[in-house]
């Protein structure tokens, strides 16, 4: 019995033509080695927090590995699930914001405009995934990380909530590029900078609207689950997991 | 002396001469207390302005705990200004004769809460000075706020609240106003004259404020029930643990009136005592007040309880990470605090007669507005830190800057109230003469 409470063939855009990105990710492959975080970093501009501010709860990752420990040492077992966004289809950060600074576009995606932000941080709040990563101050790079930021990305200013983006500007990127081949955006043209880092290639990116996607086979399988799926946020994110 | 007042006599000039005294001069005391109050604001000023300048992070909040003392301080304060609108407005419909000295300083206080609350929603922005985007406003790019948003609905309510609670001050002032203008000389008694939105006392007039009155009074009852039910949806409305309740905006609303009769019973005996106001803040009326309070510390027992059953009846493991948090766990010093300051204390004081002195009303009434803020506390600081994923759980610890802002609004509520007892008159002197003149 899945814990999926809805299939991922029930997920659907509005229109024929436009796709629903989604994520599996088999949490069986995933050792934990967090090069998707770094790879996020690297590809979001992420400030790099201080270690006390780190310490203190500051840490500004858009996805991040929440580790579940099971048993009593020695015969303990760690679990790993890497979590970002969830990109919910009934996101609960959405209605809450005074501002529209985030919204569900087109293909789904929770998007984060965050020129319109004031920092009321209420999204956070009443993000069960607590994803939501929110610039406390102005950001900084040590040396020599601020010679290699991306020009695709936005610089986020102090007071201005940000989270993960599925790497809008890949899709973006792949959009554009299909478009100027004339031909349409295939299975596996499009990765985030997370799914491309995985050396264990534990994740899966993709159309969730077309059956023959790899996400849409993976989110498909009987040891597919959505996070706290049970408080109706509808999650385009799907963890792959046995059932013990 | 004006040749009116000395043309009055008896009863009506011995009202003029207590309630106007302390309009006179200002002591040595008066300017240190001031002075002391002053520093604070500014200090909390200070506190912000850094904030400002550096960004929010000096302030202690962090994730989970995305909304920290701010939040705290804001609802507290709002739950402050229900002492007047409600207790004046109540009184006023119904036609308590014992009100009257005691409505003014009600309603001042409802408007100094909010100023000092309304503040606290911006205090806590990451980029205050983009505050006016929640508000709609006609702009080249169409772009609405969201009307879904409970802070929107806070914010429109909060505003229509403050401006309902000026008007009711103001309204009941007006004919004093008129009268310390023709007691007062050269530029006081031209701006006396100027606030009385020329008052002759003729008797449309006296219809017409009647009526206003009237009025007002109902309407901002519902304003302010209304107020705070929409303060605690900013909570209900959320998913998160504990927050998510249908109890929330009674439960919220008792809580302001709780912790409003206790602010006003506390600001009646600093009246009493530094203004000289025996004669008129009788013991009568402290006892009536403490009924009240009474009848709300059950009403919140009550609520309280309800709150609290529902979540461990139900066991919900989500939700039971708060609850231990709140009962055993790391809050369980201010939870037990807040049971004693909101129940036990004010419940054996004030229930037992024998016991009902006015220092017991003082000490019940200081018991419950620190019970009141705990339980703002522990409403918003738990859920945040114990949220629905264990992984993300995390504590939270004020920073200086926020203690300091905390600080000053206290600071800042004492020296308005200053400001105000020196312009105004705190208790209504007209209401006094119909009153001699009924009898």
């Amino acid at each position: 019995m899945s814990d999926q409470l809805v299939p991922v063939s029930e997920i659907q855009s509005a229109d024929d033509n436009v796709p629903r990105w989604g994520m599996a990710i088999d949490l069986d492959r995933c050792t934990g080695c967090e090069a998707c975080v770094v790879a996020c970093h690297v590809e979001n501009n992420i400030p790099i927090a201080t270690e006390d501010d780190a310490a203190m709860g500051r840490s500004s990752h858009w996805i991040r590995i929440d580790r579940y420990y099971e048993g009593t040492f020695p015969d303990i077992k760690v679990k790993y699930r890497p979590v970002l966004c969830q990109q919910c289809d009934d996101a609960p950060c959405e209605p809450v914001c005074p501002v529209y600074a985030t919204y569900q576009n087109a293909e789904g995606l929770n998007v984060q405009v965050y020129n319109r932000c004031v920092g009321t941080r209420y999204c956070a709040n009443n993000c069960p995934y607590q994803v939501r990563v929110f610039n406390w101050f102005d950001p900084e790079w040590p040396e020599p990380l601020d010679l290699q930021l991306n020009p695709d990305v936005s610089i986020r200013p102090g007071g201005v909530m940000e989270k993960c983006t599925f790497c809008v500007q890949r899709i973006q990127r792949g959009k554009l590029d299909a478009q100027a081949e004339g031909r349409k955006v295939e299975d596996g043209d499009i990765q985030p900078a997370c799914v491309q880092g995985c050396p264990a290639e534990a994740m899966a990116f993709g159309d969730l609207t077309d059956p023959e996607s790899k996400v849409s086979q993976w989110a498909g399988v009987g040891r597919s689950t959505q996070l706290l799926g049970e408080l109706g946020t509808k999650p385009k994110v799907f963890y792959l997991e046995k059932s013990d | 002396m004006t040749t009116l007042a000395k043309a009055l006599n008896g009863p009506h000039r011995r009202v003029r001469e207590d309630v106007l005294h302390p309009l006179e001069g200002l002591s040595f005391w008066y300017l240190a207390s001031a002075a002391f109050f002053s520093a604070l604001v500014v200090g909390a000023l200070f506190s912000w302005g850094c904030q400002i300048f550096w960004g929010i992070g000096v302030a202690g909040i962090r994730r989970p705990v995305f909304w920290g003392l701010y939040i705290v301080n804001f609802v507290f304060w709002i739950g402050i200004s229900h002492a007047g609108t409600l207790i004046s407005a109540i009184l006023r419909l119904t036609d308590a004769g014992w009100r009257k000295p005691v409505t003014r300083a009600a309603e001042a206080i409802t408007v100094f809460a909010l100023m000092i609350g309304g503040m606290f929603p911006l205090i806590h922005l990451g980029r205050v000075w983009l505050f006016y985007w929640l508000i709609p406003y006609p702009n080249d790019r169409l772009l609405w706020p969201n009307f879904r948003s409970p802070l929107v609905w806070d914010m429109t309510a909060i505003f229509t609240y403050i401006t309902g609670s000026v008007l009711y001050l103001y309204l009941p002032l007006i004919p004093d106003l008129a009268e310390m203008a023709s007691r007062s000389q050269g530029w006081k008694s031209r701006v006396y004259r100027l606030l009385s939105i020329g008052w002759t006392g003729s008797d449309r007039q006296w219809h017409a404020l009647e009526r206003a009155m009237k009025l007002m009074a109902a309407m901002i009852l519902a304003v302010a029930v209304s107020v705070h039910s929409v303060v605690s949806y900013d909570f209900s409305m959320s998913i998160a643990p504990m927050w998510h309740s249908t109890i929330f905006a009674p439960y919220f609303v008792a809580g302001a009136i709780f912790s409003g009769i206790a602010a006003l019973i506390l600001v009646m005996f600093a009246l009493r005592k530094f203004l000289n106001l025996g004669r008129y803040l009788r013991p009568l009326h402290f006892h009536n007040l403490s009924k009240l309070l009474l009848l709300m510390c059950l009403v919140w027992l009550y609520f309280s309880a309800s709150e609290h059953l529902t979540v461990w009846y139900g066991n919900e493991h989500i939700e039971m990470a708060v609850f231990n948090a709140r009962v055993y766990g790391e809050y369980a010093p201010y939870f037990w605090l807040m049971v004693a300051c909101n129940f036990l204390i004010p419940f054996i004081l004030l229930g037992i007669r024998r016991l009902r002195t006015l220092g017991a009303i003082a000490v019940s009434a200081v018991a419950v507005l620190i019970g009141m803020w705990l339980e703002r506390f522990l409403i918003v600081i738990p859920t945040l830190s114990y949220s629905a994923l264990p992984a993300a759980w995390g504590p939270y610890e004020a920073s200086w800057v926020e203690l300091s802002i905390t600080a000053g609004t206290f600071a800042a509520m004492a020296l308005f109230y200053m400001i105000f007892v020196k312009i105004f008159p705190i208790i209504a002197i007209w209401e006094y003469d119909e009153d001699v003149s009924a009898s």
